[in-house]
């Protein structure tokens, strides 16, 4: 596990079942390709709103922990 | 192929060197007139240093090569004396467009802040840019270019270089004190010398087509990702001088060249792109690879590598030629002060440790911009592809998007020559920093004033317009030292008060000086001979000016 400074790993969201659902929901009609861009657009969205470089650093290290 | 211009053909010319019965001695000697090695020679001979410039050619840049010329270089061939020639001729943009298969994704304006000599950018062909340099070459009696002679060995002897050089008329021998190696991306000398450059091969290749037609496209940089004329591949549309445009064509790495670059294969791509009804002349075509690498160290002992010998970019953000004359701006003054006398030889260390740094910063630069536009997996297109599409209404994403980025002169902020600021300034003109540029007195330029090959000292005079005794005493001893004199510069000094011996006036008319560098009364400048900042403080102190200039040359 990978200790973070800024990048909150408590529970933040309000209703996490409704996201959960939409997220999956968002993908329903696309293809395969259509689902990847749409999540790197998302990617890019949340990143620019999150906006701090230090908190990005510390989600893209625990995304690919233990994968490689 | 039609041709805008025809490259003049440079005669060999035999030298008295050639029947010398010892070899003769030239303190410096470049390989290769390409645009750095003759900035090189027109630095050397602005500095007062004989040199020599050997090519193996006899004729300029064979196709234009180098399109865009950043304000920097502009800045460094305006003290060469070909600065202006080349804003003359070339074609100066600011605007640019980006788009995205069908669709026009943002555009944007390099839109320079007002006041300053040079715009952001010039277009203009490389051949253009080498012949100014030929002919700036032949005015000037220090520096001479020998054509057709090819420099075949280089051997290091202990307190000089030994080369030997091939002409039409046989071979002959020369030594130098410092052998400036400017011959190019392949650079014989480098391999010669068992040594490498080293970094990145991209897997693509890229088709150029320079054009000439008559057309009121405006004069803008146009770029495409993945165009209806060119699926798949990326586009650039570029104006340079005599209605001559590069389109560039991103071809992939399956692409076989000699097949692409011919007019059969190349005339339905650009008709494709600019309509069946749009009428042009192919001028030249070429298909090219790229790399970004670099040699790990660009002195080695009595041999300063320059240029694209020393480091290789991709076209994207053009940085090759632009950097390489910023190579040759850092080069050559320190040269001077070491045949001098004036300066240890290990201040030539500091141009390999100042201008690596700045190779660093240009490779990254050119293979981020690089990696956008050829993306190298599938997961980094789609990447590329989900920006570009959010681009075209979400602000934000318009900063990711990299076709390239604008060619910025490197700050040197942790060199060695520098003076760290011990007081506060509201001025980005931190040490390390190339001089910004504010118009002065009558329609004149603070780069031109300072592009005197000299130290300079820029000195804000008291609010009421007077300097104090002391000051006074101060600044005349800096500016008649015969160890290395300071040309002072004093701004804000009232009409009636008598000018110190030995400086100038400036007048700061628009202000506009004194807020680029936060002048409060007091404060002092120091500027390095190519314009970069040594030191600055608030206050005059004899002893820290003088330990900031041994600082600036190596002496301690
Ligand atoms: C398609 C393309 C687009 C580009 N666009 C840009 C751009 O927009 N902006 C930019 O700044 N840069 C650009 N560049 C890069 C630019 O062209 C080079 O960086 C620049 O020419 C390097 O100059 P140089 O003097 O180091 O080397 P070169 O121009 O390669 O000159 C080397 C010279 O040395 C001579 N020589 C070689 N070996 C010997 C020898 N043994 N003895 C004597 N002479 C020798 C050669 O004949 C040649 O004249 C572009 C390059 C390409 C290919």
């Amino acid at each position: 596990m990978i200790e973070t400074q800024h990048l909150n790993v408590q529970p933040a969201l309000k209703r996490p079942d409704d996201f959960y659902n939409a997220l999956v929901d968002m993908h329903r009609d696309l293809s395969e390709e259509q689902s990847q861009l749409a999540n790197a657009k998302l990617i890019l969205l949340l990143a620019n709103h999150i906006g701090d470089e230090a908190t990005l650093e510390e989600a893209l290290k625990i995304a690919t922990e233990g994968l490689n | 192929m039609l041709q805008s211009h025809q490259n003049p053909v440079y005669e060999f010319v035999h030298s008295s060197d050639q029947d010398a019965p010892t070899p003769v001695h030239h303190p410096v000697i470049i390989v290769g007139a390409g645009p750095v090695g003759m900035a090189a020679g027109l630095d050397a001979a602005k500095q007062g240093i004989a040199a020599l410039i050997l090519d193996d050619n006899n004729t300029v840049s064979i196709g234009s090569r180098a399109v865009c010329y950043a304000k920097r270089a502009l800045e460094v061939l305006d003290r060469l004396g070909c600065g202006q020639r080349m804003v003359d001729k070339g074609i100066t943009w600011n605007l640019g467009k980006v788009f995205f298969r069908d669709d026009q994704v943002y555009s944007f304006n390099l839109l320079p802040e007002a006041d300053h000599e040079r715009p952001a950018f010039i277009n203009l062909q490389q051949y253009y840019l080498e012949e100014y340099m030929v002919d700036q070459i032949n005015q000037q009696e220090t520096v001479e270019l020998r054509w057709k002679s090819r420099v075949t060995q280089v051997e290091e002897k202990a307190n000089h270089v030994q080369i030997q050089v091939e002409t039409p008329e046989g071979e002959y021998t020369l030594t130098c004190d410092y052998l400036l190696v400017g011959d190019g991306a392949n650079s014989g000398i480098r391999k010669m010398m068992g040594l490498e450059s080293s970094g990145q091969v991209f897997q693509d290749r890229f088709l150029i087509a320079d054009v000439v037609m008559e057309t009121d496209f405006p004069p803008e940089r146009w770029f495409w990702f993945d165009p209806p004329f060119h699926k798949g591949g990326s586009t650039l549309l570029h104006r340079q001088a005599d209605n001559v445009w590069r389109i560039d064509f991103q071809l992939g790495w399956d692409a076989d060249p000699e097949e692409e670059k011919k007019p059969e294969n190349v005339i339905p791509r650009l008709k494709a792109m600019l309509g069946e009804e749009t009428e042009f002349e192919l001028e030249w075509t070429s298909v090219y690879t790229f790399q970004c690498r670099r040699m790990e160290k660009f002195r080695h002992g009595r041999l300063l590598f320059i240029g694209d010998a020393a480091h290789q970019v991709s076209p994207f953000g053009a940085r090759g030629a632009n950097s390489g004359i910023q190579d040759t701006d850092n080069l050559l003054w320190k040269v001077k002060l070491v045949l001098d006398g004036k300066a240890p030889d290990t201040l030539l260390d500091s141009y390999d440790e100042e201008r690596v740094y700045a190779a660093d910063e240009n490779l990254l630069n050119s293979t981020r911009s690089t990696d956008f536009i050829t993306p190298k997996s599938p997961v980094s297109n789609t990447f590329r592809n989900a920006t570009l599409l959010l681009a075209e209404e979400y602000p934000f994403a318009r900063t990711l998007v990299n076709s390239g980025r604008l060619s910025l002169p490197s700050v040197y902020h942790s060199s060695s020559l520098n003076t760290a600021d011990e007081d506060e300034f509201d001025s980005n003109m931190v040490p390390g920093t190339p001089s910004t540029d504010a118009p002065v007195n009558e329609s004149d330029w603070f780069l031109r004033v300072i592009g005197n090959n000299r130290f300079n000292g820029l000195f804000f005079a008291e609010q009421d317009g007077t300097i104090s005794e002391a000051n006074r005493n101060l600044l005349t001893t800096l500016a008649n030292s015969d160890d290395i004199a300071i040309n002072i510069l004093i701004v804000g000094l009232t009409a009636d008060q008598t000018l110190p011996n030995g400086m100038v006036r400036l007048a700061d008319n628009k202000g506009l000086l004194t807020e680029r560098f936060d002048g409060k009364p007091g404060t002092f400048y120091l500027f390095r001979p190519d314009q970069h900042i040594a030191a600055r403080w608030r206050a005059l102190d004899q002893q820290k000016i003088a330990a900031a200039l041994n600082r600036a040359t190596g002496r301690s």
